[in-house]
């Protein structure tokens, strides 16, 4: 079982009332909010924070992309991840990903991550989500139904410059290049492993299945709107003549830990709440742009009381927008809190029941201050990671990890040199 | 008058649905955003002088498939050729909205194909010091007091017949919105300003006063750049949805401009 530590880094300011007063945490979020002295502190605190889950254990630390959105100050991970391949030495570094649709030419991002993963030693998963509608069609102006072809052609893109031996000429139908010819090649071979955020369509299924990439399933609704989702997927490999392997798979889960579970709910639940009821505060006007949903998938959604029931078909759960007023995201299971054997008997049956052998675990969430996020850490890393550690290894190979170079050729960053006249 | 006459013509992107209905001087009619689910009421007063034949453009109800439609570059054909499949080259056009972007673009690339012009506020322009609504970015069920002054009215011609089922009428209007937004996406200037000086033929420029998704200063925009001798007609209290606001009000004006 591989746990894997991620950060949304989430803006931390919005004002109690920020529901009432503002209409969107995303895409029109008011830039007056902002103030660049609370970014400089945050982002400093949020890679001290990424670093020190590395320092614990924890087995990748984890960075994805979001544009133009308070909950997440990462409009490019790879700045981040960079930073990270330099401070941390063991941990892998999973970018949970780049929205390829929206680089012209994806030779961009192929470069990018290569060099992460030369800089990290090959510690790299390269993960590539189609990207939110906010993300996508409104803060990037893509258009809505060439968005998807647009992501899968860039991931063809993407992984023949890495896999290639010599310069190639690429001509896509959006892609037209005379001379692709990334460089650095990335240090894994014939490339990183590729992960997968999906939303739980089939035809991302298929391609995960027929490339051997890792499929997750990141809903901010904990593990129990993953099981539908989840099951979709196994009965889909199965049908496709995949190995049940859970290391195939993974999941996102807010968690809590303290000595008790009441403890755990009085010191998470205001971190929980300032996300489920500041930070999801979307203007619902941007849910939805025509095209970005396929008319199969919306076809499918209305045929299928059931998919529309559990959520299954929707367009992602960051596209879901609802009022979270009422929300018991502890009593739900949006967040996991207990004492760490409370947490770690809930993650380990969530996991078998799921089938999954990657968590990636918001262990910051909110306006979580980097005390309690430490604590939580620690805590997770010293008395729940033991337990569920050894999960799946006996039986399965994880072949979706990143394979880094051996310790001793790795290099380490010199000391800075004191200035000497 | 004339009963309304359904055809299929072929198209190299499929076949296409034809309404007709009227006699007299044929005119085209190539029509906006969510396309002709029902036959409207300004083409039916329009029908009383002249035969008004409204093909659809792919993706809009009763149009082929527009998947395969990429670029603007791809839309114009495909409205040139939409237009030649109904045979009626030389014929008058009229485009609204979306159609009216794709009409200019048929005028400025066929001169050969357009006799008189009318543009009933066509998207294609954007000016950042008055901005297009994003008709695109709306909660769902707001969208019609955005288009119309009459919102209820225009959901009521929007209404499901008992004939079609739930699934199909919806889709048919999702797949519209989808072609609206892959033509406009995301609502700049679609290059049409590069192409207007090509437009040589009489043209009318009808715009609600009222419009809240292309505010009425461009029709002034359109009759600069366009090269023919242009007329603008405003229309009060009517919006985006002119033609469904104002009926009988349109159908007069484009009566009168297209008449000799």
């Amino acid at each position: 079982m591989r746990s894997l530590w991620f950060h949304l880094m989430p803006y931390q300011d919005l004002q109690d009332n920020f529901k009432d007063e503002h209409k969107s945490v995303w895409v029109s979020i008011d830039r007056a909010l902002f103030d660049s002295q609370r970014g400089h502190e945050l982002y400093n605190e949020y890679m001290d924070e990424l670093e020190f889950a590395a320092a614990q254990g924890f087995d990748a630390i984890c960075v994805n992309e979001h544009h133009a959105n308070a909950y997440g100050m990462m409009p490019s991970p790879n700045l981040i991840a960079a930073t990270l391949a330099r401070r941390t030495s063991d941990a892998a570094i999973c970018v949970m990903g780049n929205s390829v649709a929206l680089y012209n030419p994806p030779t961009r991002v192929a470069e990018e991550m290569a060099m992460i993963d030369c800089i990290s030693g090959g510690r790299l998963i390269a993960g590539f989500p189609v990207g939110t509608a906010m993300d996508t069609c409104y803060a990037y102006g893509q258009n809505p139904g060439l968005l998807r072809p647009r992501y899968y052609e860039a991931i063809d893109f993407i992984t023949r410059a890495w896999e290639s031996d010599q310069p190639f000429a690429f001509n896509g139908r959006f892609n037209q290049q005379r001379y692709v010819n990334a460089w650095p090649r990335p240090m894994q071979q014939p490339r990183p492993p590729i992960w997968i955020p999906g939303s739980g369509s089939i035809e991302t299924w298929d391609m995960c299945a027929e490339k051997d990439y890792l499929y997750a399933y990141l809903s901010y609704f904990g593990w129990q709107a993953s099981a539908g989702v989840m099951k979709g997927f196994w009965n889909r490999m199965k049908e496709l003549g995949q190995e049940p392997n859970p290391f195939h798979a993974g999941f996102l889960q807010f968690v809590g830990v303290a000595e008790t579970r009441a403890e755990a709910e009085k010191l998470y639940a205001p971190h929980a709440d300032y996300f489920y009821n500041r930070s999801l505060h979307l203007d619902p006007a941007f849910s939805s742009p025509p095209g970005y949903t396929t008319e199969d998938s919306i076809r499918a959604r209305m045929g299928s009381q059931v998919a529309a029931a559990s959520g299954a078909a929707s367009g992602g759960p960051q596209t879901v927008s609802r009022d979270y007023s009422k929300t018991r995201f502890f009593d739900e299971g949006h967040v996991i809190i207990g004492s760490p054997d409370e947490v770690a008997d809930k993650l380990r049956e969530v996991a078998i029941q799921l089938n999954v052998g990657n968590i990636l675990l918001l262990l910051h969430f909110g306006d979580m201050p980097r005390d309690l996020t430490e604590y939580n850490t620690s805590l997770f890393a010293k008395k729940v990671m033991p337990q569920i550690k050894g999960l799946f290894e006996d039986k399965w190979e994880h072949k979706w990890w990143p394979k880094p170079i051996a310790q001793a050729k790795r290099q380490q960053p010199a000391p800075v040199a004191a200035f000497t006249s | 008058m004339s009963e309304l006459i359904e055809l299929t013509v072929a198209t190299p992107a499929g076949s296409a649905r034809v309404w007709e209905k009227g006699t007299g001087a044929p005119v085209v009619y190539l029509a906006g955003l969510g396309g002709l689910p029902a036959w409207p009421s300004a083409l039916d007063a329009l029908a009383k002088t002249r035969r008004v034949v409204a093909p659809s453009l792919p993706g809009f109800p009763g149009g082929a498939d527009y998947e395969r439609l990429d670029d603007i570059f791809d839309w114009s054909l495909a409205a040139v050729d939409l237009v030649q499949a109904t045979g009626l080259a030389g014929a008058d056009l009229i485009g609204a909205s979306v159609g009216g972007a794709l009409a200019a673009e048929v005028a400025a690339l066929r001169p050969d194909l357009v006799r008189k012009l009318v543009l009933i506020a066509p998207y294609g322009l954007f000016d950042e010091a008055a901005p297009i609504a994003d008709v695109f970015a709306v909660k769902t069920g707001e969208q019609s007091a955005l288009l119309a002054r009459d919102p209820q009215a225009y959901d009521a011609y929007r209404a499901r017949p008992n004939s079609a089922s739930e699934m199909d009428w919806t889709l048919m209007q999702v797949r519209a919105e989808m072609a609206a937004a892959r033509i406009l996406w995301p609502l700049g200037d679609t290059r049409l300003s590069k192409r207007l000086f090509r437009i040589t033929q009489p043209t009318l420029i009808i715009w609600g006063a009222e419009d809240r998704v292309i505010p009425p200063v461009y029709a002034a925009k359109f009759a600069e750049a366009i090269a023919g001798k242009t007329t603008i007609v405003t229309i009060p209290q009517a919006g985006h949805k002119v033609e469904f606001d104002a009926p009988v009000a349109v159908a007069d004006a484009i009566a009168k401009f297209l008449k000799g």
